[in-house]
């Protein structure tokens, strides 16, 4: 029997001095911080700041693109994720990503949810049962596919996607969970139930949003970090990363300001 | 206006000559096939296809030749399928991208724009004389499988590069290995492309006449292969022989072979093309 795991308290990161290197332009530089466990934290920038390229950094993705370089430390609960001897395919079990599009695989429900389980050594029927119920009911799905768990993922609405891609991603029990803009491509009313789900799931996991959308960014998360890059020849960088209200109400720096009071952006 | 008229003119002219093309290729393939039945229809009997060729090969039936032409394909298969399979994943899924790897996309090319001849040559150079296999179906076919090795890898790695790269993400996000991702998600979303493109590169290797003619096809025998080193009688050679070498031309037998022949690969298209239609149904993004 598979227990639920919460994994509270579990789940933070510390980043210093990162930097990442896309062949020779670098697109991110200097970025130090720290992930609270079970919180929100929302990274917001303007387009092409490097929201995704750090994101990508937390669950190794960067090393998949073959031209991207990363520098720095990145400690997972203290752990060096990028330490010669850490598995990336072990540091994705703890850290999941949701990406900006709806991306199901083309097959059944059931068997989009079971697929992480199921490539950690999973077989028995009745574990992945009960982790595809609990990944599915904590993704706030389970009510409208529990009678169609066999129905192809591709049949349902966008929103339903990408509520598939949530609940796939929390059946491998993650201690993380990335998410890159995972509302931008839904309706107003999908992005409701996006929204709200993330409000419960940080019960269990520490969560990291990418978006681009203030209000949603002042809604969802407990704390900010603002990056941003100033020209086209300098990297990116974070420019301050504290509470949410804080944040937006009373930001540290004037840029920060000015991006929230949609100065520019 | 003069010069919407215009562009109207030159429209109706570019879908006319456009039209017509497509109703030439439509033709010219119907009538092929036609032709073929009406010619070939005669000849098909039971016998024809269950008897071995007698009387100097003007009468009988031909099934030592359909026998051959399946066990020449069914082992090129065997040999050209896994390697070229899994060249293709290598190329589209592995392969860094730079110098060697364009330079084997290079050979590939060329080794496609060979003509099948020279695969004969080279056949009975390396297969039959240098690895000793004398003229056989193993000869044959790994003669046949260099031949359609190139179809086999273009047609993978293009089924491959179909498939969206936030499938791999995506798989790959969930902690499962590039190999993992590959063989549960990749290749089955990929298999029929890389079905129907095989079977094109199979179905012309079985009506391929020169690359097996020094290294696998005999003039006549009755007897059936009794392993994969014997020589064996096949369609198209079969086709050639009656039609020059035998005195009086059986046209019969003739076109009633290349029926067979044609009948048979079309028969294996229209079933891929059937089970790819299905799969489609059941995968679309
Ligand atoms: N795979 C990649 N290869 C090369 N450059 C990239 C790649 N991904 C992102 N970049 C570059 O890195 C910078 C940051 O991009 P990204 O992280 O996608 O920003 P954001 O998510 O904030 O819009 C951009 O200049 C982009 O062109
Ligand atoms: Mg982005």
């Amino acid at each position: 029997m598979v227990t639920a795991q919460s994994h509270a308290g579990k789940g933070s990161f510390d980043l210093h001095d990162v930097s990442v290197t896309y062949g020779s332009e670098t697109a991110i530089a200097g970025v130090s911080m720290h992930i609270e466990p079970n919180a929100v934290t929302a990274l917001i920038g303007p387009s092409g700041c490097g929201k995704s390229t750090l994101l990508r950094c937390l669950n190794r993705m960067n090393d998949e693109l073959g031209n991207a370089k990363v520098a720095g430390r990145i400690l997972l609960d203290g752990v060096d994720v990028y330490d010669k001897e850490y598995d990336p395919v072990e540091l994705r079990t703890k850290v999941g990503q949701v990406f900006q599009k709806p991306n199901p695989f083309p097959m059944t429900i059931y068997d989009n949810v079971a697929y992480g389980p199921r490539t950690q050594g999973i077989r028995k029927r009745s574990d992945l049962d009960a982790l595809v119920e609990r990944s599915l009911t904590r993704a706030a799905l389970w009510g409208e596919v529990k009678k169609d768990l066999k129905k192809h993922a591709f049949e349902l609405s966008g929103g339903q996607q990408q509520r598939v891609c949530i609940a796939r991603a929390l059946a491998t029990e993650p201690e993380v969970l990335l998410m890159d803009e995972p509302a931008s491509s839904l309706d107003p009313i999908s992005t409701q139930q996006i929204e709200d789900t993330i409000a419960e799931l940080k019960e269990y996991v520490t969560i990291v949003i990418v978006t681009h959308n203030m209000q949603q960014a002042a809604r969802i998360s407990d704390k900010t970090a603002f990056m941003l890059r100033e020209s086209m020849e300098e990297p990116a960088f974070l420019v301050e990363v504290g509470e949410t209200r804080t944040m937006f109400t009373n930001p540290g720096d004037k840029r920060t300001e000015a991006y929230i009071t949609g100065r520019f952006g | 206006m003069n010069r919407i008229k215009r562009a109207r003119t030159v429209q109706t002219v570019a879908v006319a000559i456009t039209g017509a093309a497509a109703a030439f290729i439509i033709a010219a393939a119907l009538f092929l096939f036609v032709y073929i039945v009406v010619r070939g229809a005669p000849a098909i009997s039971w016998e024809f296809l269950t008897d071995v060729p007698r009387k100097q090969m003007k009468e009988g039936g031909i099934l030592p030749a359909i026998v051959g032409t399946l066990a020449l394909t069914l082992g090129t298969a065997a040999f050209a399928l896994p390697i070229g399979v899994a060249a293709g994943i290598y190329l589209s899924e592995y392969a860094p991208r730079g110098r060697s790897t364009r330079l084997i996309r290079l050979a590939i090319s060329n080794m496609a724009g060979v003509p099948s001849i020279v695969y004969g040559l080279f056949g009975l150079a390396l297969f039959v004389i240098l690895l000793d296999l004398g003229k056989s179906i193993l000869a044959g076919a790994l003669t046949l499988a260099c031949l359609t090795l190139p179809v086999i890898i273009t047609a993978t790695e293009e089924a491959l590069r179909q498939i969206p790269s936030d499938l791999r993400q995506a798989s790959l996000a969930l902690g499962a290995t590039r190999w993992r991702t590959i063989y549960r998600i990749v290749l089955p979303a990929a298999a029929p492309g890389i079905v129907t493109g095989s079977i094109l590169g199979l179905s012309r290797a079985a009506g391929e006449t020169a690359p097996i003619l020094f290294t696998a096809a005999v003039y006549y025998k009755r007897q059936m292969p009794d392993s994969v080193f014997a020589d064996v009688m096949v369609l198209p050679y079969h086709i050639f022989i009656l039609a020059t070498q035998v005195t009086g031309r059986p046209d019969d037998i003739i076109w009633g072979t290349a029926l067979v022949l044609v009948g048979g690969v079309t028969a294996i298209s229209v079933a891929a093309a059937t089970w790819r239609s299905i799969q489609r149904r059941k995968v679309r993004w």
